[in-house]
């Protein structure tokens, strides 16, 4: 079993490993609000795999981030897109 | 593989590689094998591409480590995180990696960009917890946990067996398994998996790690409910329709071939697919194309097609027509018009569904918002259907099935790329 830490997701501490995505570690941790879309609709993670951009978040400051491509890292910041 | 040092700009590779699943570790392993300089350009956290996508190492199978050994000994360039966004302009890649862009040249090219799921729309596949069946693959290799979860599998192919055993076997609770196919073309396909004892015994396993639910063939999604999550979806087989509870949902039905590059660089695509020559050569002879952007054939067929495409682009003057690599590639492709003849979506899955449901899940168009009459170009330009951040990788393919828009033409950038990215100096306010 991989080291574990908490990343931080809109202020909340959100348990994490260096093995998981940011996709999984956002799903595990119950969360299914990713992203708001154009007319307010919560969405998530469709295609897994860097082609739907319905996981986009932001991270560490940076926008339109794909959770789903991204592997976690301790000290990072992150923000859902509502 | 060192991806560390930067990328110097001015180095001519012998053989750039696109792609870091099957085919594309294959073809920059027996490139570099071969002596040719290889940089290869994945957009993966790790290499292995979808089918090996891993959290760790050890859960890799023994093939997909055996490969991503082999390359990282074969001395080629490894590019993680890296998308290729441009190239049209023909004097390299243009490469976007994290919040910077540089260039790639290469004598050749070779494109393993894979494929990604074919989504049909249906009410309520823009919940939360509705996810791709390769889409569900991805994230529980990426460390998704669905222990004791509801979970139904839905769609099409060879996926939804492979789904299913997979969330059986991380402890889900399996409610259903759905295949739109009917019994009779999932029965023809079955009987033609004799000729691949492989993939037969690979069924078979995973028909075992599932087998406590019923499979359905002749069945499929009528649509997803829930208030702001999945809750349940109703299920029909044609004649009777039936709600299974559930807080996961799997759906797809079937691939779609990459081809977006192979476009961009000119080269001649055909139905859907990159036309390439029996040593894997594309219309420009200094691109090869493997994999499933030359039809979807699976991993077995990437391989080999990586291999073939990697030494013919190393200019190994020793492969010849005739060669056990070319007998394996062509008798694995035989496997695509097996693939298609069983799982094409049936008529039903093609009836446009109804007015509110969603069709370009960036845009939230819906498919009452779009004429029939109109052209693909008239969509877009009326409803900016297609033209989000996916640019239509979701529902480019539905739109051509349900309205039959003829494929849009291929622009670059192929994916978005951050502003800092192309502008290095922008002030923070710009990080759009």
């Amino acid at each position: 079993m991989s080291h574990r830490f908490d990343i931080v997701v809109d202020g909340r501490p959100v348990a994490a490993t260096g093995d998981w995505t940011l996709a999984a570690a956002l799903l595990n941790a119950g969360i299914v609000r990713f992203r708001t879309s154009v007319t307010g609709e919560a969405r998530a993670p469709l295609c897994g795999m860097g082609s739907c951009f319905e996981c986009r978040v932001r991270v560490n400051g940076v926008a339109h981030q794909r959770a789903c491509l991204l592997l976690c890292e301790e000290g990072m910041i992150v923000e859902t897109e509502t | 593989m060192n991806g560390a040092d930067p990328v110097a700009t001015t180095a001519v590779y012998d053989v750039a590689v696109v792609g870091g699943g099957p085919a594309g570790l294959a073809a920059a392993a027996c490139a570099a094998e071969h002596g040719a300089r290889v940089v290869a350009i994945d957009q993966g956290a790790r290499p292995g591409g979808q089918v090996w996508r891993h959290a760790h190492r050890d859960h890799l199978p023994a093939l997909g480590r055996e490969w991503i050994e082999r390359c990282e000994r074969s001395g080629a360039r490894w590019l993680a995180g890296a998308a290729v966004v441009d190239g049209s302009a023909r004097d390299g890649l243009v490469v976007v990696q994290r919040a910077e862009s540089f260039l790639v040249r290469a004598r050749h090219i070779v494109i393993a960009t894979g494929a990604r799921e074919l989504f049909l729309p249906f009410p309520g596949w823009t919940l939360p917890n509705v996810l791709g069946l390769g889409g569900a693959k991805a994230l529980l290799d990426a460390g998704m946990t669905v222990f004791g979860r509801r979970v139904v599998v839905a769609g099409s192919g060879p996926l939804v067996f492979a789904v299913a055993a997979t969330m059986a076997r991380a402890g889900a609770h399996v409610a259903a398994v759905a295949e739109q196919a009917p019994r009779s073309r999932v029965a023809r396909f079955a009987a033609g998996l004799l000729r691949h004892p492989g993939k037969m015994l690979q069924g078979a396993r995973y028909r075992a790690a599932f087998a406590r639910t019923r499979f359905r063939p002749g069945t499929w999604i009528s649509r997803a409910e829930g208030n702001g999550r999945l809750e349940r979806v109703v299920l029909t087989n044609g004649e009777r329709t039936w709600t299974e509870p559930c807080d996961l949902l799997c759906c797809s039905y079937g691939l779609v071939p990459n081809t977006d590059l192979a476009r961009l660089l000119g080269c001649t695509v055909t139905d859907g697919v990159v036309n390439v020559d029996e040593h894997q050569r594309t219309s420009d002879p200094s691109i090869y194309c493997a994999g499933e952007p030359t039809g979807v054939a699976g991993d077995a067929a990437a391989l080999v097609e990586g291999e073939i495409a990697g030494r013919c682009a190393a200019d190994d003057a020793t492969l010849r027509n005739g060669s056990p690599l070319y007998v394996a590639r062509d008798r694995w492709r035989r496997f695509t018009t097996d693939l298609a003849a069983a799982f094409h979506p049936r008529g039903e899955l093609l009836e446009r569904p109804d007015a509110s449901t969603v069709l370009c899940r960036c845009e939230d168009v819906r498919c009452g918002g779009i004429d029939p009459r109109w052209t693909g170009r008239q969509a877009k330009l009326y409803t900016r259907v297609g033209m989000g951040p996916c640019q239509g990788a979701v529902c480019g393919p539905a739109c051509q099935l349900l309205f039959g828009f003829a494929p849009g033409f291929t622009r670059p950038p192929l994916a978005a790329p951050p502003l800092a990215a192309l502008l290095p100096d922008l002030p923070d306010w710009a990080n759009l």
